[in-house]
């Protein structure tokens, strides 16, 4: 068994946590992980990417371009940039929360929708989520991203109590409960 | 117990289980929560210094009073360090001393691209090269060994690959090294010529017989497999070999410097063609060639990082076929903050079109439209001396159109220096000081103008007015950024002024002082007339309406920094909570 998974959004949307969420979950389940980021200047809205690798022995902490089994898209537009990861098997999983780029923004862009539309058909399987609004109704904005990661341990074999037990160590004492919700959430779409 | 830990917290990790008593470091990506994480251990005095040079001195001491000490930093950082490393080189240790360097290959965050193996050459000291987070911890441990066994500093190398990826670490218990007490010895620590002389032979015999001693350690490792190809490589690229070459033959090395040239013969008399694979300069191969290695040529980039696909390329071997990457997409790029108080003061230079000579920080992304501001950027501390340069180079009549932008922490690290030059020549030149209390860039870690040390206690908060009036500099202003008026203004004037000038800017970074953060603005729509002067602010809390033609704030991102008021002309903008 062997998962490439490639997790990306824009700073500040809990990327970096759910990736090492995942890293350790393959960890506890017994497999050899790696994680590898870009995250420079994360604060100022730039793009964030994680590179995830789980196998029996990892080597590279970066996944080839082709090779991604899953990519995982925090915000909707971003999965176009990172297209070259994409196999002709892979899963996308895509939140459908948008995040305008300055560009947009100030009117100069558009944002891609139509090439979203495109492009979607190039996997095997898309799974969408609106992580914003599972987040709403686990009571806390902030945990939009736990949902996204629900959603991807869905695809995985590691046993959900292991995701929820991991969980647990990461987050804030005070938002564990709405994080779990928002992970079971995901879970179940 | 295992833990799954980044290059830069297992290297924390190693320093703490090696019985490092003292880390000095300055921050720099990618090396930076390196010290951040050795903070958390009580048995380590740890400490922000103000540069390079001086971290790697107070390390210098520590190791001179016999305890194990450990400097991090940035490749660049290196630079700065290097006057004292390369007569460290010839003092060599009490107390075992690790400088930690940090190589950013294909320049994810920094402003060149070089390659500090070459530091452990022109050092004469061995340099370690780990390939993943366990490694990293062993290597420091292992390389206070040697530190202390062959009497050298160590450079232990990291790049962003390590230090920002994460993997599975064996954690071990600390363990304490007896104190070695203060060294009074003075033909090894006081390098006058007379001393140095007979150092300098010691430095070459202590290379030998490092180089002895890498030939038969354990961090070489040789994989056996198909004879017809052999390659030699370590750290990071060991694992893009592994993947792109499992049929191959491989020498992995782990200290780098000096090489164990032996052991590579042997390699080499087991295999038919022999090839090197290193990320940046062909530092290993140039070395083996000179010792007349014959190695078969690849036709590598000696720019940017290497990759599974790249070592592939190299053997002219198949890689997947990506899909096309799509083209033109909106970007993301850096910006300024919401409320971030660079913004007000580089609206005021574009305003009057100055020529800034900038420097490093988040103020370097003054630089990006639609504020376009920065018309240098060299390297820390360089805007202050520029900007001098700038103003003898034309006898004055440039810096009565120029400025230095510097930030408060790089005003602390070199910036000093070069306005004490100023000062003392007689320039004419305006440097603007953006104090913003805190290093922002490298992930706000506190500074000698924050007031209080790595740990959180508190300290003194330096006056910086007070330092630049004590150098003799007569006009010294304090400016409100968020007060564009005010900052043209002064900038009008304190240009004009056949003398040096100080400006400096008294608003703090939104996440050195969170409680600065208030209501949020609104504009209200039928007062907007659609100017576009506050979408020129470049704040990503201001969008364009583009079919309305109105501007309009996300007031969830706004921090209530009261700029855009100010430059609104119409009176359109207004803050909640106030009618
Ligand atoms: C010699 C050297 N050391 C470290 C760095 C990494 N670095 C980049 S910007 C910066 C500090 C910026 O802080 P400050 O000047 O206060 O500006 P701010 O980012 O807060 O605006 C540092 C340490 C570097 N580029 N060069």
């Amino acid at each position: 068994m062997k998962y490439d998974i490639l997790m990306f959004g824009v700073g500040g949307q809990g990327t970096v946590l759910s990736s090492d969420i995942v890293c350790e979950v393959a960890l506890e389940s017994g497999f050899d992980a790696k994680k590898s980021e870009i995250h420079g200047m994360a604060q100022r809205g730039g793009s964030v990417v994680s590179h995830v690798r789980i196998a029996e022995k990892v080597f590279s902490p970066v996944i080839a371009l082709g090779e991604a089994d899953i990519l995982v898209s925090f915000e909707q537009m971003e999965f176009l940039r990172y297209i070259e990861y994409a196999s002709d098997n892979s899963t996308l999983i895509l939140n459908t929360n948008k995040i305008f780029p300055p560009g947009v923004l100030s009117g100069k862009e558009e944002y891609p929708d139509k090439i979203i539309r495109q492009k979607l058909k190039l996997f095997k399987y898309v799974k969408t989520l609106d992580a914003l609004d599972i987040a709403k109704s686990a009571g806390n904005m902030k945990v939009a991203g736990m949902a996204v990661v629900g959603a991807l341990a869905r695809m995985l074999t590691f046993k959900k109590d292991v995701w929820e037990n991991v969980i647990k160590g990461k987050v804030p004492s005070k938002t564990i409960e709405s994080n779990i919700k928002a992970f079971n959430m995901g879970y179940n779409i | 117990m295992k833990k799954v830990l980044s290059g830069n917290e297992a290297i924390a990790r190693g320093a703490y289980e090696a019985g490092v008593r003292v880390v000095s470091s300055y921050p720099g990506t990618p090396s930076s929560e390196i010290t951040d994480f050795v903070k958390q251990y009580k048995e380590i005095y740890c400490e922000w210094a103000v540069n390079e040079k001086v971290a790697v001195e107070v390390a210098i001491g520590a190791s001179l009073a016999g305890r194990r000490a450990m400097s991090c930093m940035k490749h660049v950082g290196l630079n700065v360090a290097a006057d004292p490393l390369m007569t460290l080189s010839y003092t060599g240790v009490n107390g075992g001393l690790i400088i930690l360097v940090a190589d950013d290959p294909n320049m994810f965050s920094s402003q060149n691209e070089q390659d500090s193996r070459n530091y452990a050459r022109f050092a004469k000291v061995p340099m370690l090269e780990p390939s993943d987070s366990n490694e990293a911890k062993e290597y420091v441990k292992k390389g206070f060994e040697i530190s202390e066994k062959f009497c050298t500093p160590v450079i232990v190398r990291s790049v962003t690959r390590l230090s920002h990826s994460m993997s599975a670490v064996e954690l071990n218990e600390r363990v304490e090294v007896e104190p070695k007490g203060l060294e009074n010895n003075i033909p090894k620590w006081v390098m006058v010529p007379a001393n140095a002389r007979q150092r300098h032979i010691f430095v070459e015999n202590r290379l030998k017989e490092l180089e002895h001693f890498n030939n038969s350690s354990d961090f070489i490792t040789e994989e056996i497999n198909d004879s017809e190809i052999g390659i030699i490589t370590s750290g990071i690229p060991y694992h893009y070999v592994k993947e792109a070459m499992p049929e191959a033959s491989i020498l992995k090395l782990g200290m780098v410097w000096p090489l164990p040239v032996e052991r590579i013969k042997e390699f080499a008399k087991k295999v038919k063609k022999l090839y090197v694979i290193e990320e940046l300069d062909p530092f290993i191969e140039t070395e083996l060639r000179a010792k007349g290695v014959k190695l078969r040529k690849l036709n590598r980039p000696v720019n940017g990082e290497l990759s599974v696909d790249a070592v592939k390329k190299l053997f002219r071997k198949k890689t997947v076929k990506a899909k096309n990457p799509i083209l033109n997409l909106p970007n993301r790029p850096p910006n300024m903050c919401p409320g971030c108080s660079h913004r007000g003061m580089f609206y005021a230079i574009n305003k009057l079109k100055l020529f800034a000579a900038g420097d490093i920080g988040c103020y370097t992304l003054g630089l990006l439209p639609p504020l376009s501001a920065i018309n240098s950027t060299v390297c820390m501390g360089a805007s202050v001396s520029m900007a001098h340069g700038i103003d003898r180079a034309s006898g004055g009549e440039y810096a009565k159109k120029s400025v230095a932008v510097i930030g408060d922490s790089t005003f602390f690290h070199t910036g000093i220096n070069g306005l004490l030059n100023s000062a003392y020549n007689k320039g004419f030149s305006t440097v603007i000081i953006l104090d913003n209390r805190i290093t922002g860039m490298t992930g706000h870690q506190p500074n000698p103008g924050t007031g209080i040390t790595i740990r959180g206690e508190e300290g003194p908060k330096v006056n910086i007015e007070m330092l630049c009036r004590a150098f003799g500099i007569k006009n010294v202003t304090t400016v409100d950024p968020f007060d564009v008026d005010e900052c043209v203004r002064v900038l009008k004037e304190e240009t004009a002024r056949e003398e040096l000038s100080v400006i400096i800017t008294n608003r703090p970074c939104i996440f050195a002082d969170r409680t600065v953060i208030t209501n949020p603005y609104y504009i209200k729509e039928d007062k907007c007339t659609g100017c576009t002067a506050c979408t020129r602010l470049g704040c990503p809390a201001i969008s364009w309406d583009a079919k309305k033609k109105k501007a309009l704030i996300d007031e969830t991102l706004c921090t209530g920094c009261s700029l855009c008021p100010k430059v609104c002309r119409f009176d359109a903008i207004f803050q909640r909570g106030d009618k």
